[in-house]
């Protein structure tokens, strides 16, 4: 790892203002699994780090029925999969995070920093996307919330600039009568990454859905949205022949690509059985 | 570049060192601390060689900077044991055959540790999922698995 200047700033004012000073030539550390994986291989050489670690108010898991739920974006993965309301409520972001790497890798990685990172295949985005997420963005004394869906731009690039701090995530309130999954499609049961992500959130009422979100992950340049397929379920009771089409439609608005491990043939099969399952699970969990 | 003084403690010892901030805390504990018992297998978080506690949660000592251990606790497979007791997990392992060329087991032992400090009645399909981030190229991970359960079992009676 080439040498760097660190930072541990205490308060967000000086975090900032470092960030400012230091612009392109500075990397914030999360929980390091990323970039420290990138300055071990020297895909990054950033001349200055600067640690969020001990920046106040970035970090934990809030929620009301009235403002729904907040996660500080430095929160650990361990931390979101063992919360109760998020297991609850926002079902798929505890199974994204719970998705990620081992044990000894979600006891460092940090929400924000699976977001922030921009990839395509990060386990939590389908989940965000889904559970209707803002992200908080401050710089400097200017903060701006932009809608999951806004914030990537395409592979590894996101709506972030420099001197901007991700600070979290929020998310609306959700009902009893809501239900959501995040799937997987990977080969190794632990630690691979995802071949195709989905996840979908439902509301119910009388037995009919009245509202679907389909995210999917790591079929194309970013995170994104399946709404043809959406809107097929929603209106819908959910039957045999509702889910085919919408399994066909999320496979048709994918748009991956052909690698070693799989070819996009696969991968838009995946989507589809995929979608199919967490939409019957979303809604099983929706009736309980 | 600027080294960092940080303390921690390690194994209940007070450590205080000038740190590069590209060291890793695995290359502090083998390199400066001189404790060789944690491994590095894959350098990238991958393997679990490297696992040891910090402030009671398993992390990949590799993918973490000495520089974030400052004022934390840190605990390796060479501080579990007393001078006249292995701990539980250790011994299970031992009288289980849960290793073979040994390099994967300071890694295992501290996952293993910290999965059953955690929840001593852990299933055995949850135990095997939960050690997933711990690779072993020798014993194909039957007799591990064994002697994880028969720690289990031994720590659940002397609880
Ligand atoms: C062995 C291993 C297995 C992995 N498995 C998975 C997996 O299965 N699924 C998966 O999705 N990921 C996986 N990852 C990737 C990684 O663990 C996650 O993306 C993790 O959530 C990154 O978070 P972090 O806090 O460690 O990020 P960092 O490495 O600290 O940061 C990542 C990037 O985001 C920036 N950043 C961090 N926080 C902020 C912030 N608050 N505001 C602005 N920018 C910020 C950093 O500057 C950096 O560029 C794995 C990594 C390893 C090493
Ligand atoms: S050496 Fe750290 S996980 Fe392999
Ligand atoms: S005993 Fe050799 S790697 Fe596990």
């Amino acid at each position: 790892m080439r040498n760097f200047e660190y930072f541990e700033p205490k308060t967000f004012a000086e975090a900032s203002a470092l960030l400012t000073r230091y612009g392109g030539e500075a990397e914030l550390l999360g929980g390091g699994t990323d970039l420290i994986i990138g300055m071990k291989d020297r895909t990054l050489t950033p001349g200055y780090v600067i640690s969020l670690e001990h920046v106040p108010g970035i970090e934990g898991i809030t929620y009301d029925d009235c403002d729904g739920l907040w996660v500080g974006a430095m929160t650990k993965m361990r931390a979101i999969e063992r919360s109760s309301i998020v297991r609850e409520r926002y079902t798929a972001l505890a199974e994204g995070a719970e998705e990620v790497g081992s044990i000894q890798i979600r006891n460092l990685a940090t929400l924000g920093g699976n977001i922030a990172h921009g990839s395509p295949a990060a386990d939590t985005a389908a989940a965000l996307l889904v559970l209707d997420a803002q992200v908080k963005i401050a710089g400097g004394e200017v903060e701006r919330s932009v809608p999951i869906a806004d914030f990537y731009l395409g592979p590894g690039q996101t709506v972030l600039r420099t001197g901007e701090i991700l600070t979290g995530f929020s998310m609306p309130a959700r009902s009893a009568n809501s239900g959501s999954q995040y799937l997987k499609h990977k080969i190794r049961q632990v630690m691979d990454l995802a071949f195709v992500g989905v996840a979908t959130s439902v509301s119910l009422s009388n037995g009919t859905v009245t509202d679907t979100k389909i995210g999917l992950a790591a079929v194309a340049p970013k995170p994104i949205r399946a709404t043809d397929a959406e809107a097929i379920i929603t209106g819908s009771s959910l039957s045999g022949e509702v889910l085919r089409q919408a399994a066909g439609a999320a496979a048709g608005q994918s748009s991956p690509i052909s690698d070693l491990r799989c070819t996009a043939e696969h991968r838009r099969e995946i989507v589809a059985a995929l979608t199919k399952e967490t939409a019957t699970t979303a809604v099983a969990r929706a009736q309980v | 570049m600027r080294k960092h003084p940080i303390s921690f403690t390690i194994n209940g010892d007070l450590q205080e060192l000038f740190v590069e901030p590209r060291k890793t805390l695995l290359a502090v504990i083998r390199d400066t601390i001189g404790l060789t018992g944690t491994k590095e297998g894959c350098s990238t978080g991958d393997c679990g060689a490297c696992t040891v506690i910090v402030d009671g949660e398993p992390v990949t000592s590799c993918m973490l900077l000495a520089v974030s251990a400052n004022g934390k606790e840190v605990t390796t497979i060479e501080g579990i044991s007393s001078p006249d007791q292995l701990h539980p997990v250790q011994q299970a392992f031992l009288e289980t055959g849960g290793y073979q060329c040994g390099f994967c087991t300071p890694g295992f032992i501290m996952a293993a540790k910290a999965l059953l400090d955690d929840n001593l009645d852990i299933p055995e399909d949850e135990m095997r999922h939960a050690l997933g981030g711990n690779i072993c190229r020798c014993t194909g991970y039957t007799k591990i698995v064994e002697a994880v359960l028969s720690a289990a079992e031994t720590m659940r009676a002397n609880a």
